[in-house]
């Protein structure tokens, strides 16, 4: 088990590694928000890995906390910018404060 | 028997595990939030089910097994509902690469003007209606939510 053990933490680091990537570059706000939701789901998986290698059943409880959470997070944010999108007369939310869609803007990525 | 079933818990955790890391390669790699989500939510439904199977297998007998099982059925309701969330967001706000589009079967003329009068109601959030000091519109506007 210990073989498995490495190589599945080296697996899961290295892809909450490329979603940190992603999460610092943006470069839109919802960009962030996919980012950190799948960061979430990766954490969780990551608990249940331990669980299951150390045999450990303390860890569960917490897992389902995380899954939770990581629901709440996505959908406040969506919310946030939708709220922005209604009160918009273009529509993408531009004129109450939403900066320009980063894919019109050109970012590079 | 006990080391054969070992055996198929590990393999469906390195599965779950590789799932993971192709998320974060798309993360990175793919163009816009749309093509990003497809590939972040991988890990959301199919890796966190692999490693689950796998979990439970590992830990049979136990207790917490059902706990596993709660924790599936919360990832299966909760990821198709945030998805679409910020997926309908992301289309209004035009996070889509329209170039590498090959249909779009919405389409994207008309995004910012008023929705016609005859036009389905239903999506209004609460403050829509008495909110009239924002720069709206009108009240046509308060069904893009």
């Amino acid at each position: 088990m210990t073989a498995v053990s490495v190589v599945a933490y080296v697996l899961l680091t290295a892809a909450v590694l490329l979603a940190l990537v992603r999460l610092v570059r943006g470069p839109s706000l919802l960009d962030r928000v996919v980012a950190a939701d799948t960061i979430l789901a990766v954490v969780a998986a990551a608990l249940v890995v331990v669980a299951a290698l150390e045999r450990n059943t303390v860890i569960v409880p917490v897992v389902v906390v995380v899954s939770l959470l990581g629901f709440l997070g996505a959908v406040g944010v969506a919310r946030y910018v939708g709220g922005m999108l209604i009160r918009s007369t273009t529509g993408d939310g531009v004129d109450v404060g939403l900066p320009e869609p980063a894919e019109e803007r050109g970012v590079p990525r | 028997m006990s080391g054969l079933l070992d055996a198929v818990a590990a393999v469906l955790l390195l599965l779950g595990a590789l799932l993971c890391l192709t998320a974060g390669l798309g993360l990175v790699r793919f163009h816009d939030v749309l093509s990003r989500m497809h590939a972040g939510t991988k890990p959301q439904v199919m890796g966190v089910l692999l490693i689950l199977a796998g979990a439970a297998i590992r830990l049979r007998g136990s207790s917490v097994v059902w706990m596993l099982l709660l924790v599936a059925v919360f990832q299966l309701l909760t990821a198709p509902l945030a998805a679409h969330l910020v997926s309908r967001i992301a289309y209004r706000r035009r996070h889509v690469r329209r170039d590498l589009l090959l249909v779009a079967e919405i389409g994207f003329e008309g995004f910012g003007q008023p929705l016609p009068a005859d036009a389905p109601q239903g999506d209004e959030p609460a403050e829509a209606v008495t909110d009239t000091s924002a720069p709206s519109g009108g009240s046509s506007r308060a069904r893009e939510g």
